[in-house]
């Protein structure tokens, strides 16, 4: 795998790491909740390898 | 528990269920193979792999299907679903490949020739995963694809395309189009091995003339046409005027602009001895302004705003309520391709390329595309075909 393609799925992983913190902390607003689920799809699929 | 994280468990379970049954109908679109009799005429199937080494084992890799003259003759290449979202190549192409006999010179057809992007979707834009054609035994399902390959089969996309060898900026979006990626290199990006392989074909074959087939919306000035660069424009010429006196549909010459680089007709003729031709049919389904893009739409071509715009003369195309249906679109493919060999073979009798059973424009009107598909239950197993 090249490196670029090495440092994409580290970026990929700590945003996901992010999202899902948040989504975590997160205690009132239900629309962030859902958006920080749609953010959650393609990061997923991209780490899952998912074709 | 708290009311918080009752609303986190249901949101996440949801969440769960959507990338389920989306990406379950995603997967089975990308490995939905469509089956494909080889004819009486198909003498060898070989992949593209096998001129770009680099290909083996990757979703770009694709089928080419050599059609086999007893007699010697020129080389002729048919290239289809270098865009997957213009089904009428495609179709035109498997009519030939399970059809055609060719008698002098061979005929190499490669119908799926952006692999990649025939598995892949445009979601954005509500594409439909799949199309029917009624054939005389059923109904044939076909994948739709999209324009560009996959970015599973293709990632990271650049900030701008540099084109090679020109150096010519392109949309960073062209590194996938297998149209904007010619004349290729095989140690490029992956669609660039792609056409570089399609490039050996030519090179190791001495195919004398290439034909890529495509669609184009009906608001684009070059559609309804043959794209051809100088050395290949009398040929095209002659096929435009002898289709128009001889079976009654317009399709006229566009010049292949030089200053434009990675298209077909321009690189393929500016880096082999190969005669280059695009084919563009009007296809309804690609333009803006139109309803929702339906499986209707993509095959009867009819569109209630594109009605309107071509009373307001913004088509390039006339437009009427009987749509642009996809028999018209095939018809014309088969047809143009057949008499820019006929013209070629005249040209160069010794080089001449020879084929029978190919259905023309009028056949295939009064027949629907359909017809000419064989039911791969009744095949012989090596004759079916699974991997397109």
């Amino acid at each position: 795998m090249p490196l670029i393609m090495i440092i994409y799925y580290v970026l990929t992983i700590c945003i996901i790491g992010l999202v899902v913190w948040n989504f975590v902390r997160e205690k009132k607003n239900i629309q962030d909740l859902i958006l920080y689920l749609l953010v959650l799809i393609p990061l997923l699929l991209r780490v899952m390898r998912a074709k | 528990m708290t009311r918080i994280w009752i609303v986190k468990g249901v949101l996440v379970t949801f969440f769960f269920a959507m990338i389920i049954v989306g990406g379950t109908q995603l997967y089975r679109h990308r490995h939905f193979d469509v089956p494909v009799v080889a004819g009486p005429g198909v003498t060898k199937i070989s992949l593209l792999s096998e001129y770009c080494p680099g290909l083996k084992g990757t979703t770009a890799d694709t089928a080419v299907f050599f059609l086999e003259g007893k007699e010697q003759g020129g080389r002729v290449l048919l290239m289809a679903n270098t865009h997957a979202n213009e089904p009428e190549g495609f179709l035109a192409a498997l009519i030939i490949i399970e059809n055609a006999v060719v008698e002098k010179g061979t005929l190499i057809v490669i119908p799926e020739f952006n692999h990649s992007a025939s598995r892949n979707t445009r979601p954005g834009d509500g594409y439909p995963l799949y199309y029917e054609i009624k054939t005389n035994w059923g109904k044939k399902k076909f994948r739709m694809g999209n324009r560009d390959a996959s970015p599973l089969d293709q990632w990271p996309d650049p900030d701008v395309y540099i084109h090679f060898p020109d150096r010519q900026l392109l949309s960073y979006i062209d590194a996938r189009n297998t149209n904007r990626t010619w004349p290729g290199r095989p140690n490029g990006p992956r669609m660039e091995k792609v056409s570089f392989a399609a490039m050996e074909i030519m090179r190791r074959e001495k195919v004398d003339v290439a034909i890529d087939i495509h669609g184009a919306e009906t608001m684009f000035p070059v559609t309804n046409c043959i794209v051809a660069p100088e050395k290949s424009q009398k040929i095209a010429t002659m096929a435009a005027l002898t289709v128009k006196a001889r079976e009654g549909f317009d399709n006229h010459v566009e010049p292949s602009p030089s200053g434009f680089r990675g298209l077909s007709h321009r690189e393929i003729g500016d880096y082999s001895e190969t005669l280059p031709f695009l084919l563009e049919a009007p296809i309804p389904f690609l333009d803006q302004p139109t309803g929702p893009k339906t499986v209707n739409l993509l095959l009867d071509g009819k569109d209630p705003f594109l009605l309107s715009l071509s009373r307001k003369k913004k088509l390039f195309v006339p437009y009427d309520e009987s749509g642009w249906p996809i028999e018209k679109r095939v018809g014309q493919h088969c047809s143009v391709a057949l008499e820019i060999m006929r013209q070629f073979s005249k040209k160069t009798p010794e080089k001449a390329v020879v084929a029978q059973g190919i259905p023309r424009y009028a056949d295939i009107v009064r027949n629907g595309a359909g017809y000419y598909f064989h039911d791969p239950k009744g095949a012989q197993k090596d004759k079916l075909y699974l991997a397109l």
